[in-house]
Parts: structure tokens; C-alpha cells; sequence
């Protein structure tokens, strides 16, 4: 029997003999233009990299580094250690992602908070969290918002709907972020020799092309926003070489069939209705001007942080953890030294190895062949 | 006012008058033969000849009810196919319910004729078993626990010491669809589909490929942590591998599209009623034609092979004809499966 069919991921975009021919191309630019250095912004690139092969398929001429867009590894240990005194707290329940879960706070995880009689419900969505409290009014709802661009407007959806719904024991516990501002502090970080962004899919669908050519026209970097299955992969790689060999530094759209280059204004007016940029700190990079959001003022009232006052102390990471510096590409996560000994997907120390898009687990998982 | 639902009441475990309805009104009304009916202590059973087969397996599914089966079927299904890989034709097996104060009768009643639909068809029979209630919110509905014994028969899989270099690794079917079902029935997913759980007893399976590979060296169905568990437990510390061929491994689209969606990997998505089975690469064909004439597993299919160049290690050669590593599953994506 011929196996299956996959309709998600069309076979089209998994076609070995095109595969095949793009890799070579990309080898044979790669020869003439010295190997070269490109960032995958986003933890969902890392895996689908692994994932399909295609790093594999390329070998050396191209150098991959995982950037900082897992939103799970870049959310700060403090946050973890306060979702996780929610739970704790009588009458909260935190509903949250999945992947949210085994993260390590400062003070253990909210997997351990649970077990240790803590409320924590794991949901798939924000409006998840919102019936959650719909159907239980006696309970405080806290839904942990972590993400970027592509989940945020999600959470200021249920917010929206909280408050036309006189919803008022649902809240968020507001750790999400945004990207671009996040680029220009990558792109600024001494040391870092790029020959390219390969720009996350998802978030572009939501921001479009624009704060791209801000990050190009500031950095003389070459953006190329890209798709997630192996051809995309692949011709996003070339598109970015083929930038290199002509010497020029542009914003190209491999994933046109997703990505508008207006990106998705309606999702955007949701989610400025709710939020505002703010300062934010991020794992890696630290104080991000502008790499946060915070709630509008006249929508305090499903701010968790404001509504139930924590004392949450400091929350260094742990120690020997190098997490903070892979999420920067300043070192790959086979040269932590706790990579694969004391941190491993069982037994995680820092965040890039428990989250399914994080780096070291990516490289855990699916790495080492040798 | 609508008349309360009947339900088990504590006392339905407490020995007496009803504990008694229970097990006669109940129980034995599903599971009655002559070794059960003489209800002593234990089953007397007449012993076969040669080497025996034991097994045990506790059932916690959430939700109890799922597209394809419920914690009865499974129950039944898990023993006998445990007993079945092992090469054993199932004798007899053990059933014992633990079953949270306030179960709706109902619920039992379908429960237990599912558990008994397997076992006729399988030509088995509960000879024992044990009935409990725990008070509310000490055990989710109903807990089950089955054992069975078997007798292995000729021939038996040879196991892992036998395994060689270029040996061939099958599966008996499409990957993955129980714990997507399951995991898609328990989060109300409105993408359900066609989604069910492959939840069927493989002793027929497991006795054809047999007798068609004669040599074949391991068997095991690939429940929790699916197919990507079992192979790693296969090759750890040994001093061979094994090597998959992405494209020829058989994944259903709704299970595909649904693992595409969460993030998750067929490979690590529990199974109960498929197989992954290592065999020579000689008698590989005609296992796999032996399969095929079974309705049960039409989708069979051969999706790699024993390697010596990795040892201890489980790879995939994917679609792109990229390679990378199958990861053995950490933690537990998947609600409780089984």
C-alpha cells in the first residue's frame, strides 16, 4: 500500500527532486560567495529546519543560528515564579500553554506547582481560558499571555470579549512581546556577523513587510520572510545567498501565499485597542525598548498583575544556564556546558530545552548525527 | 423532575446485598462462563503444555468514550494484544474495576458489553475478577485493570538478541490515531474529522505475520510514546540501529493534519491496535503480504531497517531525503491514552 496522503503539508512542498535542486543551487552560490551566516528568527524555523532535514541536506555551506523567537524561552524566569504564586493563591486558576508548563521559574516550575496542589489548567487558546471563566464565576481566571505578534492579538481578542461579556474574573498575566524591536537590539549586538534574517511566517502574517525595511534600511541586513514547509525552507535559504551574491540588502516575501505585505491590520487594531508598546525584558537581550506590550489603561481592570499584587523577588537564572546567550546566537547550545549532561528535554535547566521551539531542544532532538 | 440516573453507590462495593446485585446484575450478566460462574476465590484452569505468556495492564483513559472505543475495548484490546505480540494465543484473562462512587449505570453496562464484544470475537474469557467503588473524586469515573495469560506458541518472536543488520522494521498499520483521537475527543477539539482510535485485538495479525516470518525477531504494538518508544527501547544499548523512511511510514491525513497543528510527532502518538515488528529482510515480503490479507491491517507497510552504522540511535531519512534524529518522547504531550 502506498502510504498516505498528508494534506497539511502538501506534497508539492515536499517534492525531493525540487529539494534536490535548490540545495544545489545554494551550495554552488555558497562557493562563490564564501559560506555564509543566517539567522532563523523563529523557534518554529529551528524545528522545521531539524525537522524536514534540511540542515542536514545542506551541510556546511550555510551556518544556521537559532534566534530569539521561541516566546517560551525568551519570557524571564520572574514571570514563570509568578504565575506560579498565582496558582497557588487561593481561588486563581492559571490557564496557560502547554509548552508553558515545564518551564523552569526561579523557584521551580508550574508542572511542580501543580503537583504541589496549585491551580493550573493547560489551554489551547485564550478563548479557552475566557469560557473557562464564563463557566466558573466564583473562580479567578489568570491566563498567562506569553507570545509574540502572532498570539497576541488572541489575548486582546478574549479581553475584548471579557469586557463586553462583563467578564470580570478573567485577567492576563501580560508577558507578550513584539519582534521587530527585538531585531534592531539583535542586529546591534557586537559581535554578531549576519549575512541574512530568515523572517518568522507566522508574526509576518500579522505585521506585513514593513518593519522589515525598517531593520534593513538601519542594518544593511537582508530579510526574507519565509514558510515553514521544506521547500520554503529552502528557497528562503537561496533568496537570502542570492541577496549576498548581488551585494544588495532587501525585504523579499518567499511565503506570499500566507503573508500579506500589509500583514493583517484588523488583528493589529485588536490588539493596539488593548495593548500599547511598552519596555519589556527579554531572556538573551535584556531591557528591549519598545520589545513589550502593556495593558491600555482603561483596560487595568483584567491586568493580573495589577489586580492581584505579588511580591515576587529576584529571579536569577540558573546558574551554569546559557540560555540567555543562545537565544542570541552567542553561543550554540551544544557549547553550554550543561547541553545534554545536567540539561536535557527529561530533566531541563533552562527554558531553550524544555520548549518544543527552543534551540537546545531542537538540537537535543534532532541534532547530532556524528 | 426527572428520576435521578441509576447510579453505583459506595455501598455497591461494600460486600452486601447490593455489592451482590452488582456482580450478578452486572458483571456476570457481560462477562458469565462456567470457570467465572463458580465464583471462588480463584479460577481453576486446566494448564496448558509448554511456556505460558502473563501480562497486566491498568486502564485510565480520559475521556472514558472516544471515536473508535472506549476504556472497555481498550481494556480487552491491551491484554489480549500484549499476550498476541508476545506470540501467545490468549487463554483467559482477569478483570478488575475500580469505579468512582456515582458512575452512572449506564455507562458500565456499555463499558463492559464493549469489553465483552472483544472477547467473543477473540474466543476469550474473564475467568476472574474484582470489583471495587471508591468514594467521589478518587478515581475518574472507572479505572480498569486486565490481566491475561496466554500460551505461546510456535512460532514465537525470537527478540532483540537475534535482531541482525538489514533486518526489516514494519508497522501494521497507519501510525498514530489513538492518542490524536483521544487527545481531540478529550480537549472538545472541533477538529475532529474522521479521527479514530485504532483500538482493535491483533492476535490475528500477530499469528499471520508469524507464521509467514517465521524468523521474525521482535513484535511490540506501539502504545504510549508510540512508534518512536518502542524502537528506541528495541536498540537501546545495542550495538545496532534503526533507520526510517519518512515517506513510506503510513499516517492517516486527519492524524497528520491534527499532530501538524499541535506541534506533535506521529511517531511519539500512542497506538492500540498497531504493531511494529522487526523481521528478516528475506521473509519481509511475505509478512507484509501476509498482513495485507487481513482487513484489520490492509495498510501494513515496510518503513526501514536494522543499521550497524548507528548504534543505539533511531533516524529518519525524510522526505527532502534530509536525515535527522528521532527523538525517544519526553514528559507527555498526550492527555492519559490508555
Amino acid at each position: 500500500m502506498n502510504p498516505l496522503p498528508d494534506p497539511m503539508a502538501p506534497q508539492a512542498f515536499r517534492d525531493p527532486g525540487v529539494a534536490a535542486a535548490l540545495a544545489r543551487r545554494i551550495r554552488r552560490l555558497a562557493e562563490r560567495t564564501g559560506p555564509a551566516a543566517l539567522m532563523e528568527v523563529c523557534g518554529t524555523h529551528t524545528v522545521a529546519l531539524f525537522r524536514s532535514g534540511v540542515r542536514a541536506l545542506l551541510g556546511d555551506c550555510v551556518t544556521l543560528l537559532s534566534g530569539p523567537g521561541c516566546p517560551v524561552c525568551v519570557t524571564p524566569a520572574d514571570i514563570v515564579d509568578r504565575a506560579a504564586a498565582y496558582a497557588k493563591t487561593p481561588g486563581v486558576t492559571v490557564a496557560t500553554y502547554g509548552d508553558m508548563m515545564r518551564v523552569p521559574g526561579s523557584r521551580g516550575s508550574l508542572d511542580q506547582a501543580r503537583a504541589a496542589g496549585g491551580q493550573v489548567r493547560v489551554v489551547y487558546s485564550p478563548s479557552d481560558a475566557l469560557a473557562l471563566a464564563a463557566k466558573n464565576p466564583d473562580m479567578r481566571v489568570v491566563f498567562l499571555g506569553v507570545g509574540f505578534e502572532t498570539t497576541a492579538p488572541a489575548a486582546a481578542a478574549a479581553v475584548l470579549h471579557a469586557r463586553r461579556d462583563g467578564l470580570d474574573n478573567f485577567m492576563v498575566l501580560n508577558a507578550h512581546k513584539l519582534i521587530p524591536p527585538a531585531l534592531h537590539a539583535l542586529a546591534a549586538m557586537p559581535g554578531l556577523k549576519l549575512d541574512g534574517l530568515i523572517c518568522p511566517g507566522h508574526v509576518s502574517a500579522i505585521i506585513g513587510l514593513g518593519p522589515y525595511r525598517e531593520v534593513t534600511g538601519k542594518h544593511n541586513l537582508p530579510c526574507v520572510v519565509t514558510g515553514f514547509e521544506p521547500l520554503d525552507l529552502l528557497q528562503g535559504i537561496l533568496m537570502l545567498l542570492e541577496q549576498k551574491a548581488r551585494g544588495e540588502a532587501a525585504v523579499e516575501n518567499q511565503y506570499a501565499r500566507a503573508v500579506r505585505p500589509q500583514g493583517n491590520p484588523r488583528a493589529r487594531d485588536i490588539l493596539f485597542q488593548v495593548f500599547e508598546p511598552a519596555d519589556a525584558v527579554w531572556r538573551g537581550l535584556g531591557a528591549v525598548p519598545g520589545g513589550g506590550m502593556a495593558f491600555r489603561e482603561e483596560f487595568d481592570a483584567f491586568d493580573a498583575a495589577a489586580r492581584i499584587p505579588l511580591d515576587i523577588g529576584p529571579a536569577p537564572d540558573p546558574p551554569g544556564c546559557r540560555c540567555a546567550a543562545v537565544l542570541v546566537a552567542a553561543v550554540k547550545p551544544p557549547e553550554c556546558p550543561l547541553f545534554a549532561n545536567r540539561c536535557a528535554p527529561d530533566h531541563p535547566v533552562g527554558p531553550c530545552m524544555v520548549s518544543s521551539e527552543g534551540a537546545c531542544a531542537a538540537h537535543y532532538k534532532y541534532g547530532d548525527l556524528s | 423532575m426527572t428520576r435521578a440516573e441509576p447510579a453505583i453507590l459506595l455501598a455497591h462495593g461494600g460486600g452486601g446485598r447490593l455489592a451482590r446485585d452488582l456482580l450478578r446484575g452486572v458483571v456476570l450478566k457481560h462477562f458469565s462462563n462456567t470457570t467465572l460462574d463458580a465464583l471462588g476465590d480463584a479460577a481453576l484452569l486446566q494448564a496448558p503444555t509448554g511456556r505460558l505468556a502473563f501480562t497486566t495492564d491498568s486502564f485510565v483513559v480520559n475521556p472514558l468514550f472516544f471515536p473508535g472505543g472506549d476504556i472497555g475495548k481498550l481494556a480487552a484490546c491491551g491484554t489480549i494484544n500484549d499476550l498476541a505480540v508476545s506470540g501467545a494465543r490468549p487463554l483467559a484473562l482477569s478483570c478488575a474495576l475500580i469505579i468512582e462512587e456515582g458512575f452512572p449505570a449506564h455507562d458500565l453496562e456499555v463499558i463492559l458489553e464493549s469489553m465483552k464484544t472483544v472477547l467473543e470475537s477473540e474466543g476469550v474469557a474473564v475467568v476472574t475478577g474484582d470489583t471495587k467503588v471508591v468514594e467521589r473524586g478518587a478515581a475518574h469515573g472507572l479505572f480498569i485493570n486486565t490481566a491475561g495469560i496466554g500460551a505461546v506458541q510456535d512460532p514465537a518472536p525470537a527478540g532483540a538478541h537475534a535482531v541482525r543488520p538489514g533486518d526489516a522494521v514494519l508497522v501494521s498499520g497507519p501510525i498514530g490515531d489513538h492518542g490524536m483521537a483521544v487527545l481531540a475527543c478529550r480537549e472538545g477539539l472541533e477538529f475532529q474529522g474522521e479521527l479514530r482510535s485504532d483500538c482493535a485485538p491483533l492476535y490475528a495479525p500477530a499469528r499471520a505475520l508469524l507464521m509467514a516470518a517465521p524468523e521474525t525477531r521482535l513484535i511490540r504494538d506501539a502504545t504510549r510514546g508510540g512508534l518512536a518508544a518502542i524502537l528506541h527501547e528495541w536498540c537501546e544499548d545495542r550495538d545496532w540501529g534503526v533507520e526510517l523512511d519518512e515517506a513510506a511510514i503510513p499516517v492517516r491525513p486527519e492524524t497528520a493534519a491534527l499532530c501538524g497543528i499541535l506541534g506533535l510527532d506521529p511517531l511519539h502518538a500512542a497506538n492500540e491496535g498497531t504493531f511494529a515488528a522487526v523481521v528478516p529482510a528475506d521473509q519481509a515480503q511475505a509478512a507484509l503480504q501476509a498482513l495485507h490479507s487481513l482487513p484489520a491491517t490492509h495498510g501494513a507497510a515496510i518503513i526501514g531497517r536494522i543499521r550497524a552504522d548507528f548504534p543505539g540511535r533511531v533516524v529518519l531519512d525524510t522526505r527532502i531525503r534530509g536525515r535527522r534524529i528521532v527523538d525517544r518522547p519526553a514528559g507527555d504531550p498526550f492527555p492519559r491514552i490508555c
